[in-house]
């Protein structure tokens, strides 16, 4: 999603999200990370999904890390997605060990251009006033 | 526990009355004629069902629609595993004497609906992956299969996707009722245009509009029934994930559970079965689940479809009704591999009937890869 104005789907942001999309407005990406395992997490949720401790805390993430897979989507899912096709849906692994949701950007939709397990880092796409999405691109 | 392991059989099968492009005929519609046939099929009629099982509705809509009112009732809903699932619910249902005919019923007008069905916005799901375009199954099933070419390598993959589309085809041209007919060659298939690379068109399943029903009942009831009891051998349910970000591994699906407890309860193994029929929502979806399943080891899958030897005349018969790829799928297609499966246990199939079929293997896969169930039936 490189060109046109956004008109996709909006998150319904959730109470145990709103710190998470208000630090994504600031530009910056926040996880959630257990206290009791040690391990970060995503999507945020106040329990931890790999032990079940509710000692969990945010965490700011650095932003990099590799991509895990990937999908080069030609046919747009919805009317809202028409005027950007080609683009690319991936999942990104964190330096800290989540893996995300996620659009590459900055990078030729195609598959002689993108490899998994490339490097990439965090930017932010501003699509409306109120919602910001972490994308990536490569480094 | 007592083993539920032939404690029911399934003695009626069917679909709707016409499958495809039915846009005169609405969802419910598609359950109760659905419905009707299967019983029809079974030698019961409406009043003896006492057991209502469905998936995607609230089931006192489906039971009133259907002019019902159960003692049992089930609306396990997870995706399109959940008809297969239904088997087992049915059998310890009857098992365990809450319901004696347990009708499973869908219906869905995929193609022609005259409103969408709406998600749940307030899902993590919705939340999260949707923005980023990640909405309907191709694309979700398309991140899975990059990851499995990233490890298994992208050429085998893709001759994998390829050996399957063809050979579904081939299947789907010796069913009357399938909606794709046509010879594809695999010229054809890697021509096809891109929907989610490496999908393409021919990746990914039909949407069409359709229903199918099964009736489960007691082995005394099965037995002074006009067709042979088709027994249930073994189930098994499974789901480790909701959205495809979530999936602990992209190359392994929840039938990693589901195969080997299904064909445990069963008391067979994988060289014992004569027919599987595994839910063909993308090509991708049968390689990564005959691994899933143990027919063959992790990446083995590209070697073991090779050559067409699922198709007809093939050593490995398998979706023999021309699956979800080119017969029909409405959306949760769960079932109907279920129906073929008992009409090739009755030998029933006549063009594309597989040679001596008395076990058979149903896997089913809803979601994003996200639930399995497996049943193993077989004739006496």
């Amino acid at each position: 999603m490189t060109s046109g104005a956004y008109q996709g789907p909006l998150p319904v942001k959730q109470p145990e999200s709103d710190f998470y999309w208000e630090k994504a407005q600031a530009h910056e990406l926040w996880l959630r990370r257990c206290n009791a395992c040690g391990q970060s997490y995503f999507y945020p949720r106040d329990f931890c999904p790999n032990c079940g401790s509710r000692d969990v805390s945010w965490a700011r993430a650095s932003g990099k890390g590799t991509l895990h897979t990937f999908a080069i989507v030609h046919r747009a899912p919805v009317p809202a997605f028409r005027d950007h096709v080609p683009f690319v849906v991936a999942m990104v692994d964190l330096e800290e060990g989540a893996r995300i949701p996620t659009n590459l950007v900055g990078v030729e939709p195609d598959p002689e251009h993108i490899e998994v397990g490339m490097a990439v880092e965090v930017a932010f796409a501003d699509v409306t006033d109120e919602v910001t999405l972490p994308v990536f691109r490569p480094v | 526990m007592t083993s539920t392991s032939k404690a029911a059989a399934i003695v009626g099968v069917a679909e709707s009355d016409e499958i495809g492009l039915v846009p005169h005929k609405s969802a419910l519609a598609h359950h109760a004629e659905a419905a009707h046939n299967a019983l029809e099929d079974a030698g019961l009629t409406r009043s003896d069902v006492d057991g209502l099982l469905t998936a995607g509705y609230v089931n006192y809509d489906l039971a009133d629609y259907l002019g019902i009112a159960p003692r049992y009732t089930d609306t396990t809903t997870v995706g399109g595993a959940s008809f297969v699932i239904h088997v087992g619910h049915a059998v310890n249902a009857i098992a365990n004497g809450l319901c004696e005919v347990a009708l499973i019923t869908h219906g869905q007008a995929g193609r022609s609906s005259r409103a969408p069905v709406p998600r749940d916005p307030n899902l993590p799901a919705a939340m999260y992956e949707m923005p980023y375009g990640m909405i309907g199954m191709p694309i979700n099933y398309s991140m899975a299969a990059t990851r499995y070419m990233h490890v298994y390598g992208e050429d085998r993959a893709r001759q994998a996707m390829a050996e399957i589309a063809v050979s579904t085809r081939k299947w789907a041209q010796l069913n009357p009722k399938a909606m794709m007919r046509d010879p594809m060659s695999f010229d054809d298939y890697h021509n096809s245009r891109w929907i989610a690379w490496p999908f393409h068109l021919l990746d990914c399943c039909l949407v069409t509009d359709a229903g199918a029903a099964i009736v489960v009942t007691t082995p005394e009831r099965a037995r002074s029934l006009p067709k042979p009891p088709v027994w249930v051998l073994g189930h098994a349910e499974h789901h480790d994930h909701a959205g495809i970000t979530t999936m602990p591994d992209l190359t392994v699906t929840p039938a990693r559970v589901t195969g080997p407890a299904a064909l445990g309860m069963a008391g067979v193994t994988h060289g014992d079965i004569d027919l599987t029929m595994i839910y063909d929502s993308f090509t991708y979806t049968v390689l990564v689940t005959l691994e899933s399943l143990g027919y063959c080891g992790p990446g083995e899958g590209p070697d073991f479809v090779a050559g067409q030897r699922t198709a007809p005349g093939g050593d490995f018969p398998l979706n023999t009704s021309g699956g979800g790829l080119s017969y029909t799928h409405p959306g949760m297609y769960g079932i109907f591999p279920v129906v073929e499966a008992v009409r090739q246990l009755r030998a029933e199939c006549g063009e594309r009937q597989a040679p001596d079929v008395s076990l058979a293997l149903v896997n089913g896969t809803g979601g994003a890869l996200s639930a399995t169930g497996t049943i193993v039936l077989g004739v006496e």
